[in-house]
């Protein structure tokens, strides 16, 4: 070991460079989004490290499901053929529903309504940084997954794609700060900005008057605006609202719909005009 | 393929994987930096060839792993492992229970620049919470010191 005569620069003059250079990645990608070209490769270049964390739990999964009890499994089935029946006989009513209102759009002039290809994702990593609620998926551009796509769970409007990866892609939830969705309530299609608070379990609803019809236990679908979310898929429900005449607006808070903190399969959305074309992988 | 040459990339790999493994709610708040910790047993063990570029690139790696903007956790790593760089030493000669409150006081250091960086580019608000790995890691210090230095020591690494 050497320490005396050491090569290069010295390691304050280090460190300053190390510094410099930080600050100008931080100002060019948080600024200037520099990197979103290259995110791709660099997201790639960490997926194995990704795959080689989410293992052990993928092993105890696994051998939990491969010791799980007969009984359950009956259990289990029984409760989803009850599922599957009650949701046939709602998907039958569906059906002519959409034919009618398709015959409607029709008469009206509208354009009608498009069915949106889907594929289902597996949640591989919840990010453990406390400033940013972000999960992994394990799908990624190899399968077209693109920047801004939709990202739902089976309850609602969980997020959207914030990087792309080969095979995996990150996904920033409705509860991040940074985060909002333009809504509109069921009941009376009044227009609202859903932002994230920071936490899994609250959605705050900005610059509503207190004039505005909203009331406890409003349900708020997405909006379509903004062109990022398509209409129609419930987001939150209104818990709270506070009508503090001292300040400008009312404070609206919400509970997302999607189970933000126990995601597990999560639905991609390929609308009419996405630039990318899902690509499904062969079965079997 | 000799394993002694890559031991150091292989125990900061490990820290990595660590560092990103899901855990559970109720433990996630209190894990450890790893890859701080063993970036500074490396620092004060071999300063000629673990210092502030290899923090650098290891906070890079941080920065796309954890989704933050590049350069967050590259500014703080580099900021700490130069201070254990410049005074390796000093803090050689320290106890492992000296060298843990030293370890303890600048993962608390990163954490507040990691938090201050975060701040700057978003409000975000801070919670004493994010301070409870700043305790894990001074706890697990010793045990990572004693590990590395056998592994140092039994491939002759210098």
């Amino acid at each position: 070991m050497n320490t005396i005569f050491t090569r290069g620069p010295s390691i304050t003059i280090r460190l300053v460079i190390a510094l410099v250079l930080s600050v100008v990645l931080i100002v060019a990608d948080h600024r200037f989004d520099a990197f979103s070209s290259s995110k791709v490769y660099l997201n790639s270049l960490v997926t194995p490290l990704q795959y080689l964390a989410s293992l052990p739990e993928q092993m105890l999964s696994a051998s939990a499901s491969r010791l799980a009890s007969h009984q359950r499994l009956l259990h289990e089935n029984r409760e989803l053929v009850k599922q599957a029946t009650l949701m046939n006989e709602k998907l039958q009513r569906y059906t002519i529903l959409q034919q009618e209102n398709n015959r409607l759009r029709k008469l009206l002039g509208s354009p009608v309504r498009q069915d949106m290809q889907k594929m289902i994702a597996e949640l591989m990593a919840v990010d453990n940084n406390p400033f940013s609620h972000q999960i992994v998926i394990d799908k990624g551009a190899i399968h077209g997954v693109y920047e801004g796509q939709s990202v739902l769970d089976s309850k609602g409007i969980a997020g959207q794609i914030l990087d792309v990866g080969t095979a995996t892609s990150r996904v920033l939830l409705i509860a991040d700060l940074t985060h909002a969705i333009p809504v509109r309530i069921e009941r009376n299609d009044v227009r609202i900005i859903a932002t994230g608070a920071g936490r899994l379990d609250e959605l705050l609803l900005e610059h509503v008057p207190h004039s505005a019809d909203v009331q406890e236990g409003d349900v708020l679908i997405s909006s379509g605006l903004g062109n990022v979310f398509p209409e129609g898929y419930p987001v939150a429900k209104i818990t709270s609202i506070v009508r503090d005449e001292g300040r400008p607006f009312a404070q609206v808070r919400a509970e997302p719909m999607a189970q933000l903190d126990r995601l597990k399969y999560l639905l991609l959305l390929w609308p009419e005009n996405a630039p990318k074309q899902p690509v499904f992988a062969e079965e079997g | 393929m000799n394993f002694r040459n890559y031991a150091i990339a292989l125990s900061i790999i490990a820290a990595l994987v660590l560092q990103i493994m899901p855990m559970p709610a109720s433990v996630d708040p209190f894990r450890p930096d790893w890859v701080f910790l063993v970036l500074a047993y490396w620092t004060l063990a071999l300063p000629n060839r673990v210092n502030v570029g290899v923090a650098f690139i290891n906070g890079l790696l941080l920065d796309i792993l954890l989704g933050t903007a590049l350069g967050v956790h590259s500014f703080a790593m580099c900021s700490c492992i130069f201070v254990l760089a410049a005074n390796y030493q000093r803090l050689r000669n320290y106890s492992v229970w000296q060298q843990s409150v030293i370890v303890g006081l600048l993962a608390a250091l990163y954490h507040l620049i990691v938090f201050w960086l975060q701040y700057l580019l978003t409000d975000v608000n801070f919670l004493f919470s994010y301070l409870w790995p700043v305790f894990t890691s001074m706890a697990l210090w010793p045990w990572i010191f004693s590990l590395l230095r056998k592994v140092r020591r039994q491939l002759r690494i210098t």
